[in-house]
């Protein structure tokens, strides 16, 4: 239940709405209900009213996933300190709270806040929801979504971001998309990352990460990078402006549309 | 393990089906899953197997169907089998394809004994038969 901001179909109750349809009763009792509903469709609404509070502060959230250490957090710090005096930045920081991640982001000067509840091996749609209600969405641009480092639970959970992102780092080898699909066909943006790596660590080849992520059949573009020497931090900034821009676009037909003639 | 999660989350659905069509007892549970739903048929028996200790479920059995992997293509049209990590087309090889089938996460239907008004009623009187009795 969205107790904040007062949703009336709760997570608990959505698949209430729909009714389950009765299929046949055998002569010992037996009776068959069907039900066809997708197994995470409680945490999937939540997802939904989530990009709903995104959407109507004209806020564009993007989640980042990756396996441990991939570099998400480097990356954050690196973003914020080109985009502060320019953007206005907030981070839900769900990787492990031992990493003390949220601290690193609030020394760049912007708000984050730190998920403790839950498993700690993904972040979940009601957990975003109670960190996004901690903060000023209307005085805000980009909330980025930290998840924990890890490449298969986190593809599972819808969080009400816009867009995925998904860190492979140099040092882990370019065959992880065909490792872990799941997780990489869920990306809307690859980041090749700490790619100062890759005159040391040459067997990671960065066609081969784009001919396996092009096996999973992904239009997700894949940009190079390296939070350390600003390789590529161009090209990461310029995806972020054009996810902006169209979210804002959306939103003004959004807008006309509902404004009466 | 985001299988006790997704578990946890069936379990609750079975539940509130199972409240709302008066049901007494839960018989089985039926899902469908692909292969790229990213949840293991057998993590999810095994989270099952734990979870469902208690409530009405107790004495559910799980069928787990899988379900085809299937993508249909851009370029040629057809639709075709793929694995997990090569979702090339099958006829023409064009990687530009579409999931058709395959990432499913789904409850199918519940097998279930219904509480019915006799059933209560029978309840009642044998409830009565043992108090007189004692
Ligand atoms: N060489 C290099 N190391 C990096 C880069 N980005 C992060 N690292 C290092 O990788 C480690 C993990 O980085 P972190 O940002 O905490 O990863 P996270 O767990 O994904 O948030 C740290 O020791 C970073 O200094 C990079 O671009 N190049
Ligand atoms: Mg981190
Ligand atoms: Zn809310
Ligand atoms: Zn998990
Ligand atoms: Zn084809």
């Amino acid at each position: 239940m969205c107790d904040t901001c007062g949703c009336n179909v709760t997570p608990g109750n959505a698949h209430l709405v729909q009714p389950g349809g009765r299929l046949s009763k055998t002569a010992d009792g037996r009776e068959a209900v069907s039900v066809l509903h997708g197994l995470l469709d409680a945490n999937d609404h939540t997802a939904a009213h989530n990009r709903e509070h995104f959407n109507r502060h004209g806020v564009l959230a993007v989640n980042l996933m990756s396996s441990p250490g991939a570099g998400k957090t480097s990356l954050l710090e690196a973003t914020i300190e080109v985009l502060k005096d320019e953007l206005s930045i907030a981070v839900i920081e769900g990787d492990l709270e031992t990493e003390n991640d949220a601290g690193r982001i609030r020394a760049h000067g912007v708000p984050a806040i730190q998920i403790t509840t839950g498993s700690a091996c993904h972040l979940d749609a009601h957990m975003v929801h109670d960190a996004l209600h901690q903060l000023d969405l209307s005085a805000l641009d980009i909330v980025f979504i930290e998840n924990v480092g890890n490449l298969v639970c986190p593809a599972s959970f819808d969080l009400g971001q816009h867009r995925n992102t998904i860190l492979l780092s140099v040092p882990e080898g370019d065959d992880k998309p065909a490792k872990y699909p799941v997780m990489f066909r869920a990306a809307d943006l690859v980041l090749l990352s700490k790619c100062d790596l890759l005159p040391v660590l040459d067997d990671f080849k960065p066609e081969n990460a784009r001919r396996y992520l092009q096996e999973l059949a992904s239009r997700a573009p894949i940009i190079e990078l390296s939070a350390k020497n600003a390789a590529g931090m161009d090209s990461w900034l310029h995806w972020l402006f054009t996810e902006l821009a169209q979210l804002e676009h959306r939103s003004g037909e959004l807008a006309a549309v509902s404004e009466p003639a | 393990m985001h299988e006790l999660a997704v578990c946890q989350a069936l379990i609750d659905q079975v539940e509130q089906l199972a409240l709302k069509e008066h049901a007494q007892q839960v018989l089985s549970i039926h899902l469908g899953i692909g292969p790229l739903s990213g949840v293991e048929a057998r993590l999810l028996q095994q989270a099952f197997s734990i979870a469902r200790a208690g409530g009405v479920a107790a004495e559910a059995e799980l069928v787990i169907d899988s379900l085809p992997l299937q993508v249909s293509c851009d370029q040629c049209g057809q639709t075709t089998d793929a694995l997990p990590a090569r979702l090339l087309c099958g006829a023409c090889g064009n990687w530009r394809t579409r999931l058709v089938s395959g990432d499913e996460l789904q409850l199918q239907h519940v097998e279930l004994i219904r509480q019915t008004a006799d059933d209560l009623a029978e309840h009642e009187t044998s409830m009565q038969q043992h108090e007189r009795a004692n």
